[in-house]
């Protein structure tokens, strides 16, 4: 397969954004900048990069409690995102929602979620909308391997499957759901394995390598835009940073984390790969490294200069009158 | 006499109980090897096997109800959900099967299970993180609820509720976890339905439970610097409600201050100024009042949150208030 340059440079840079962005969301939090709790989407990026280059703006998705990937991917600036997870007043959701809750409905990201497999029937209705206004838009649900076990899952899927609904389910099965490995809570190794009983295409992928989820992505597009329905796909991966920023880890070794890092970092695959076939440079991966890198310092100070969100701002958007 | 936190006293009290009776178990997301998010089953799996400390799958709707259908078998499952926000996940399971069952088979049913799960606000977790639910549970009949203050009535509670034959919902507080507090040395259980008068007083009753009960003490010290002696009545038992001990206070005091985290409308604390106001109302010497949380989703900025719910300060001026006092 041969990829346009300004398409891969475009997967780099959202690839490479939303590693840097993550970092820095880690150093902030644990320097005390960031209230609340953040989840880190470090060493997944190929999957809601790969997925999202198959859609449109036209497209929808709904994300997870660790959806600052999502985001980015789908196309939201990082401006907005950063001030909302300070919690100020420019953020995405005016700073009322923070890291758990960024949406950009602008660019079809229907929102994060802190209540785990709460998106897939947000999806599910936001392809019926699609169906009934034939507008051809199809609707992503990302989910984790723990939220696979959510009752939600099977109402959602298997709606989608009845009714030939243009929803594409697809599972970050980063091996853990917090402290809890994935096949101590399943039976099964693949969760693809589960479209079967609801007939549908059930999909395994290579979550670190961006080109073979962009590939399954469009055959799932494809699908759904044709009428034929939803694909589950699993996206195989690792979950590299804690559950939370500050998670003390206990129940793995830095070891395990670190082998898994080293052996199968997405970017460094992308990267290997693009160098390899001579499509891209190392200078230009350098160059849109360092270009991420200084869009996400603006990012940083800019969330801090602005102002928090005034007390008279308290009931806005509680209704669509504001107060109650 | 020992001192030991709030969590601790929840560890505790589940150890004793689960090594007093084979029948007791605790099962929730995190809760063996992890020793659950709060740390309050560490050691839990090594002492008492994955038979009874089960690493449950995310369904909580499943396995909620599935803690049901032991209990209908006799066992005495301690359910943990990580948030409270997450029972409208399994409502069912609390709603319509374990608060229903004895009464619905004509008394043939027992649901001797225990639901734990925090709430609050002040940790800056945002709307599906930060709810004071109670109320939810208390509408309910057929379930009991607690949500105690102190390690020592946590500890004598909970360990009651795993003990009584009925569904008993335990809520509890993330930002009290950490508080410490004496504990009394051996065997201690409170009876459910026990309120407890935590600070003795004339002018007013400020009735509380939870972690606000902290913070009407401290608006009660604030108050004594100005002359005015506040009675704090904390429930610790919300349903059975022990009504005769706040409605001797509320005779006693003459006026009534309720005190709920949760927001204002369609909270446990409008019950409680209905029941005064429809039985005390001879004694009163005021309205009741209400100092609540806003009927507001819980912001994520700090510089917002902070305003939608009670303080010492803010309880401090709602009792001025009722007293028609300036500050
Ligand atoms: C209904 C519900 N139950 C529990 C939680 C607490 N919780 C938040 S994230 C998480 C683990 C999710 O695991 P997974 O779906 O695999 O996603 P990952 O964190 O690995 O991305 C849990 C248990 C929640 N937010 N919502």
């Amino acid at each position: 397969m041969e990829y346009e340059r300004d398409f891969l440079r475009h997967l780099y840079r959202r690839m490479v954004t939303i590693r840097l962005f993550e970092e820095k969301v880690g150093e902030l939090f644990l320097g005390g900048e960031i209230p609340g709790f953040v989840h880190l989407y470090v060493g997944e990026e190929a999957i809601a990069v790969g997925v999202c280059a198959a859609l449109t703006d036209k497209d929808y998705i709904t994300s997870t409690h660790r959806g600052h990937g999502h985001c980015i991917a789908k196309g939201a600036q990082i401006g907005p995102m950063m001030a909302e997870i300070f919690g100020k007043k420019p953020g995405y959701c005016k700073g009322k929602g923070g890291s758990m809750h960024i949406a950009d409905f602008s660019v079809g990201m229907l929102g994060a979620n802190g209540v785990v497999g709460g998106g897939y029937n947000l999806a599910v209705g936001a392809a019926l909308a699609a169906q009934m206004r034939k507008s051809g838009e199809v609707a992503v649900c990302f989910f984790g391997d723990g939220a696979s076990n959510r009752g939600t899952f099977h109402e959602g899927v298997n709606m989608a499957a009845a009714w030939k609904l243009p929803a594409i389910f697809v599972n970050e099965n980063n091996q853990w759901a917090s402290t809890t490995p994935y096949r101590t809570t399943n039976n099964i190794e693949d969760i693809a394995d589960r479209a079967k009983g609801y007939g549908i295409p059930g999909v395994v992928v290579d979550g670190n390598d961006v080109f073979a989820v962009i590939e399954v992505a469009k055959a799932a597009v494809a699908r759904a835009r044709e009428g034929l329905g939803p694909t589950l796909i699993e996206a195989k991966t690792y979950r590299i940073k804690g559950h939370f920023v500050g998670d003390p880890e206990k129940y793995r070794t830095k070891e395990e984390v670190q082998k898994h890092f080293t052996a199968n970092d997405p970017i460094k695959n992308f990267a290997q790969k693009v160098i390899g076939a001579g499509w891209l440079k190392q200078a230009d991966l350098d160059a849109i490294h360092a270009e991420a890198a200084r869009e996400i310092e603006q990012a940083v100070a800019a969330a801090r200069q602005a102002p928090y969100p005034d007390d008279s701002e308290l009931y806005a958007d509680l209704y669509v009158e504001g107060v109650s | 006499m020992r001192t030991v936190t709030y969590g601790q006293a929840i560890s505790e009290a589940l150890r004793e109980e689960m090594r007093r009776d084979p029948a007791v178990f605790v099962l929730g997301e995190d809760m063996g090897v992890m020793g659950s998010v709060f740390g309050l089953t560490k050691g839990f799996l090594a002492e008492f096997g994955a038979s009874r400390v089960i690493d449950t799958p995310i369904s909580e709707a499943g396995f909620t109800a599935m803690a049901v259908g032991a209990a209908l078998r006799g066992l005495r499952p301690v359910v943990e959900i990580m948030y409270v926000d997450f029972t409208p996940v399994c409502f069912d399971p609390i709603a319509n099967q374990a608060a229903k069952m004895r009464y619905m088979t004509g008394g043939q049913a027992a649901v001797p299970l225990v639901l734990r799960a925090p709430g609050g606000a002040g940790r800056r977790n945002a709307g599906q993180h930060s709810q004071s639910l109670e109320a939810l549970f208390t509408h309910i009949p057929g379930l009991k609820v607690i949500a105690p203050s102190t390690p020592a009535d946590i500890k004598g509670l909970l360990k009651t509720a795993i003990r009584d034959d009925d569904p008993v919902v335990c809520i509890e507080h993330k930002l009290l976890y950490a508080a410490k507090g004496q504990i009394p040395d051996g065997e201690h259980l409170i009876p459910l339905g026990r309120a407890d008068v935590k600070r003795p007083g004339r002018d007013v009753t400020l009735v509380a439970w939870s972690r606000q009960v902290g913070f009407a003490l401290e608006a009660a010290g604030i108050l004594a610097g100005e002359g005015i002696d506040a009675e704090v009545v904390d429930l610790r038992s919300l349903v059975p409600l022990d009504w005769d001990t706040l409605a001797a206070s509320v005779r006693k005091t003459h006026r009534a201050v309720i005190v709920q985290e949760a927001v204002r409308r369609g909270g446990y604390g409008a019950e409680l100024a209905a029941q005064i106001g429809e039985e005390l109302f001879d004694s009163l010497d005021a309205p009741v009042k209400r100092i609540a949380g806003l009927n507001v989703v819980s912001p994520f900025s700090p510089a917002l949150e902070d305003l939608t719910y009670p303080n010492p300060g803010t309880i401090a001026a709602g009792v001025r208030e009722t007293l028609g006092r300036q500050p």
